[in-house]
């Protein structure tokens, strides 16, 4: 218990993907505009990440790991959460039309977010057991969640900040995000034990 | 030997996949109504989000179930517009988006002055001094009060009149709330005609004070096959919702104050 509550706490603030580990930068810059887009995209990268942990464990462990095909991790991975996704969205669609909704056009987008393709090669970089890696993709989506509020709230107070012509848009959007990512370094010299 | 589990270990999870997701789709397969999936194919799938929807998707589906029209979308221009229109059976001419046009043709070489107007640059400063300096009590006074309303630098005054910039218009009403003379009206994109005159003056006094305004001869009324114009005060008046942009009245007009401004706004 005391290690996944390490893993939760670890993930989401101290190694957080997109603020320390600059993982899914893409979806952090482009939908956190407003805090309203920015949680329909958290919610869908959590939803994906965790899902997407379970199966590509399953994958390594059963599939790649016994043939000694681990240098095709990669492919597998994506081909795994490509076709999730695909899945998750026709499931969702027709069992919860208003869940589909509400994710819209951000589900198929994760596809593509290198922070789901990336908790899965950490969990294998790391030896997870299946428990731990499900909990690191919870916890990394948290992590993203976090990161992606907290810098929507910047954003739509940037919107009507005084902002030297220069630096209108998107520099001034990437200076802030920086400042944001160097207060989450500040959790690194949190230890858990 | 080697390659072979490597590659049959891709190809066949790519296969399982493959083949349990078109299962899947089968199996959960949403009915949907395919005029969605028709108008989605003629919107231009640059999914901008300009229109104010979600993307593509989004509008397509409002045009078909919440009757939006079709040239809610700025990026597909007048044919994506004319197609999904009549793929819906929305006639394109009852489009409701309007710009706003200088009602007007009085500039300084059109129109007399009563006095020399040397006060400060602003309609209604001049128009509370005997109603402005133009000879016609109705016209454009061309001190440019409309321009300092627009957001976007969609009008111009050139020789003492107003103009509008059709293609930067986007009907927001500003100009038309600033005018103390009411010239500026809002009218629909694909209405072309219109009697570019405010003047309810009789034919007479019209004529003396300005070169190009409508002096109630009626002679469009006579010659428009489709009674879009009737005759308020003096004043023609082109019903945009019956005209048909055939043009005749403008030929007719001897003032030619009637004038085709079809505008490419697409």
């Amino acid at each position: 218990m005391k290690e996944l509550f390490a893993i939760l706490i670890g993930a989401m603030l101290v190694e957080n993907f997109v603020l320390t580990k600059f993982l899914g930068i893409c979806p952090f810059l482009g939908v956190s505009k407003k805090t309203s887009t920015a949680l329909g995209m958290s919610g869908a990268v959590v939803f994906v990440l965790v899902l997407s942990q379970a199966v590509t464990w399953l994958a390594n462990e059963y599939l790649l790991v016994p043939n000694k095909l681990e240098y095709l991790q990669t492919i597998t991975f994506i081909l795994v959460i490509a076709a999730l996704v695909q899945f998750v969205e026709t499931v969702l669609k027709k069992l919860m039309p208003s869940l589909y909704k509400s994710l819209g056009v951000y589900l198929p987008l994760i596809t593509t977010n290198c922070a789901v393709l990336g908790s899965a090669l950490i969990f294998v970089e790391r030896d997870y057991t299946f428990v731990e890696s499900v909990v690191f993709g919870f916890a990394a989506g948290l992590g993203f969640t976090l990161a992606l509020i907290l810098f929507s709230g910047v954003r739509e107070r940037l919107e009507t900040a005084d902002i030297p012509e220069a630096f209108k848009g998107m520099p001034i959007t990437l200076i802030a995000a920086s400042l944001v990512s160097i207060t989450f370094i500040g959790f690194a010299g949190l230890i858990i034990s | 030997m080697s390659i072979i589990i490597p590659v049959a270990v891709v190809s066949g999870l790519g296969l399982v996949f493959g083949l349990g997701l078109s299962y899947a789709s089968k199996v959960f397969e949403v009915k949907v109504d395919e005029r969605i999936g028709a108008v989605r194919e003629m919107l231009p799938g640059a999914n901008c989000g300009a229109c104010g929807y979600s993307g593509c998707d989004g509008l397509a589906e409002a045009i078909v179930n919440e009757g939006v029209h079709a040239s809610r979308c700025p990026v597909g221009g007048i044919s994506v517009v004319n197609a999904i229109s009549d793929y819906m059976g929305v006639d394109e001419g009852s489009i409701d988006v309007n710009v706003a046009r200088v009602l007007c043709q009085g500039n300084c070489d059109n129109v007399k002055m009563k006095y020399n107007y040397l006060g400060i640059e602003d309609c209604h400063a001049a128009n509370v001094l005997a109603g402005g300096m133009d000879a016609c009590n109705y016209g454009c006074l061309g001190l440019g009060s409309c321009k300092k309303v627009c957001q976007f630098d969609a009008i111009v005054v050139e020789n003492g009149l107003a103009s509008i910039i059709a293609e930067k218009c986007t009907g927001c009403g500003n100009c038309v709330a600033e005018c103390p003379k009411s010239i500026i009206k809002l009218i629909p994109v694909l209405s072309g005609f219109t009697v570019k005159c405010n003047n309810h003056d009789k034919g007479g006094v019209a004529r003396k004070n300005c070169k190009v305004g409508c002096i109630g001869c009626q002679r469009c009324v006579k010659v428009c096959p489709s009674d879009a114009i009737t005759m308020v005060e003096n004043l023609a008046v082109i019903d945009p919702q019956k005209c048909t942009n055939c043009g005749q009245c403008a030929e007719v007009c001897p003032q030619k104050c009637i004038t085709n401004t079809i505008v490419k706004r697409f």
